[in-house]
């Protein structure tokens, strides 16, 4: 593809809101998963929420989108300066030549969960009868709603979806992105992700045996499982100046192996890795920011993939230690660490790894590193045996 | 304007069962009867997985089973659009939610996923290939026909465009009301190297005003009821080989020309 200079970006997660909590906090070692409920599950688990959503208000224009995951978006847009920079491009390319591309797995389903709950009860106490008259499905249920948010709240009104890939969402949002401004489509886009907490993830997860009653500790030979977080994030993408930090490459594939389980031997992640390095040689990959979602199966199948492209030399972590694994925003979220990573020559830890499992053979950093930081990789593999590696870094003096 | 060729079509809707079988109606020679589809088992999944598709996927794969005859299936790059994905699974998590105590069954939550149908066709049809899945609300054909067209030029070459929705039970029935199942399925290309003779050849651009309508009372019925079939009057256009313009629903006030001249 050809490179994409990201002129602006935000997060918010657990860790908190923007660039720079997310910054101090990486370099403090300090996560934002707590030991607590979400809503009233009653399931012993860390998770990483969002502090504040509740006080969160929308546009008046937009009140009907009112849902956690919209506000979750809101908070997020509102971060960073990243309003004025979308309004400074939408004066430049006008307000249908920037599309939009949101990843999301759950979108408002915790709104869903809040009608079902609502409904009235017959006499042997089971629910029956409608939903509640204040649902509105299309507004926030449906996977297309933090989109059509984002657009509608951006001012947009070029091209528009949401990108709904399960845990590698937000991933693939920048190969959209790509292809839809090389087509000609639009001019520059805005990709992004947010999922937000919801039952449906906490107990679903649970089901699967895949949530860890302890806090995650990815790459750890103990380690039990995931830690669910929210978060959402957002990027401007514009056809790159040569130096300029951009997307150099997304990368996407199929397992065809099993709806819930990755490839053992990580060769559908190998696929998406190679060709997001298109003709970039592995050994020039400074820090890789794993998917490490800390189950026993996502991460040993990735260090397969990573060591048979990279050997056991190039740096890596997962940094869902901080955030928990937030799922369709995972994507994102790692985009901006990888982002910022480059930016400060700064590569995080593998937090809450106590004992590295003997069976992984990459280079899982067990401390933070510090120093020339030129090309990132991240990772995100998603439910589906869907994969995606994005990399960044500076825009090449001649286009790809 | 941005295009590519239309090298095969499936559909799978109440009285157009499957392309060949539709072409009388969509050319307005035959009547339709929407007469509802019979129960599918998708002929490409394997075993166990057919044995977990849900009626959502099965849609899917009715129409895609229907475009990819006469294809290599693994070798082709694929688009899921759909702007609810499977409601029923959703209704069932969201009734077990409510609930105490509250009891998910793994099988539901991972067919909960957007992506489902795409998964199981990657694994159906032994696929390695970029897939992904999109979801624009009504416009979701659209979308799916936009990510498609750029994924073809892209990769220069022949990708497999999935759009469908099927019908919610109730209580979401009623907050979603789609009259019907339905699914359709194009494999569009950026160059005819096959031996196949290619459909057409279509044009994307912008535009504003309204949307195309299918001139047929009963396929207007149609069209408006699953967010898939607001591919009809392009189909139409397909089917008779003629030349001509179609308007599609956008995601915001925004329509999606498609310019389509056939190929000969």
């Amino acid at each position: 593809m050809k490179p994409l200079a990201i002129t602006s970006y935000t997060v918010t997660s657990a860790v908190g809101r923007g660039r720079a909590a997310h910054l101090a906090a990486l370099r403090a070692e300090k996560t934002g998963l707590a030991e607590q409920r979400f809503a009233d599950a009653a399931l012993p688990c860390w998770i990483g929420a969002v502090a504040g959503l509740e006080s969160v208000s929308l546009p008046r224009e937009l009140a009907n989108w009112d849902c956690r995951n919209n506000r979750l978006a809101e908070l997020a847009l509102g971060a960073d300066g990243f309003l004025d920079a979308v309004g400074a491009a939408r004066a430049r390319y006008g307000a249908a030549r920037i599309g939009v591309f949101v990843g999301t797995s759950t979108s408002g389903v915790h709104q869903t969960e809040l009608a079902f709950a609502g409904r009235a009860r017959d006499a042997a106490g089971a629910a029956a009868g409608a939903l509640p008259d204040w649902f509105d499905y299309r507004t926030t249920q449906s996977t297309f709603s933090v989109a059509d948010y984002t657009r509608l709240r951006l001012g947009l009104a070029g091209i528009a979806s949401s990108v709904s890939a399960a845990c590698a969402s937000s991933a693939k949002v920048f190969a959209s992105a790509a292809r839809a401004i090389e087509a000609g489509f639009c001019d520059a886009a805005i990709v992004g992700g947010v999922d937000s907490l919801c039952l449906t993830t906490l107990y679903g997860f649970n089901a699967l045996q895949l949530v860890s009653p302890e806090i995650c500790r990815p790459a750890d030979a103990e380690r039990k499982g995931l830690s669910i977080g929210e978060a959402g994030g957002f990027a401007l993408l514009e056809r790159a100046q040569p130096g300029a930090t951009a997307c150099l490459g997304a990368g996407e594939s199929s397992d065809a192996h099993h709806m819930s389980q990755p490839r053992p031997d990580g060769a559908g992640a190998v696929l998406a890795m190679r060709s997001a390095l298109g003709t970039l040689a592995p050994q020039q990959v400074s820090y890789i920011n794993l998917h490490g979602t800390a189950t026993p199966a996502n991460d040993s199948s990735e260090d397969t993939a990573v060591t048979t492209l990279f050997g056991t030399h190039t740096p890596c972590s997962s940094t869902k230690g901080w955030t928990g694994h937030t799922l369709g925003a995972a994507g994102i979220v790692e985009a901006a660490i990888s982002l910022l990573a480059i930016e400060q020559g700064f590569m995080p830890r593998s937090l809450n790894t106590r004992t590295l499992d003997p069976k992984i053979s990459a280079a899982v950093l067990l401390g933070a590193r510090t120093g020339k930081v030129e090309y990132v990789l991240s990772n995100s593999f998603g439910f589906g045996g869907t994969n995606c590696s994005v990399l960044f870094g500076p825009a090449p003096v001649e286009r790809a | 304007m941005t295009g590519c060729i239309v090298k095969a079509v499936g559909i799978a809707a109440p009285g157009l069962h499957g392309w060949s079988a539709s072409l009388d109606v969509l050319r307005g020679s035959a009547t339709h009867v929407p007469t509802p589809e019979s129960p599918y088992a998708p002929a490409l999944l394997p075993q166990n997985e057919r044995r977990r598709a849900t009626a959502a996927v099965r849609q899917a794969f009715r129409a895609a089973e229907d475009a990819v005859a006469g294809f290599s299936a693994a070798g082709l790059a694929s688009v899921f659009a759909s702007s609810d994905a499977d409601m029923a699974v959703l209704n069932r998590i969201c009734s077990a939610l409510a609930q105490s105590p509250r009891v998910i069954s793994p099988t539901d939550f991972h067919n909960s996923v957007h992506n489902a149908a795409s998964g199981y066709w990657s694994i159906a049809v032994q696929s390695m290939q970029p897939t992904t899945t999109l979801a624009a609300f009504d416009a979701s054909f659209t979308a799916g026909l936009v990510e498609a067209v750029a994924l073809a030029r892209e990769r220069d070459a022949d990708v497999l465009l999935v759009v469908y929705d099927a019908v919610a039970p109730e209580p979401l029935l009623t907050k979603r009301p789609l009259a019907h199942s339905a699914g359709v399925a194009l494999v569009l290309g950026s160059s005819a190297q096959d031996n196949a003779t290619p459909l057409a050849r279509i044009e994307l651009g912008f535009a504003g005003g309204g949307e195309t309508r299918c001139a047929n009372e009963s396929l207007e019925a149609m069209r408006v009821a699953n967010p898939a079939l607001r591919a009809l009057p392009l189909l139409e256009l397909l089917a008779a080989g003629r030349a001509g313009s179609v308007s599609l629903r956008g995601p915001g006030e925004l329509r999606v020309t498609v310019d389509c001249k056939p190929w000969t």
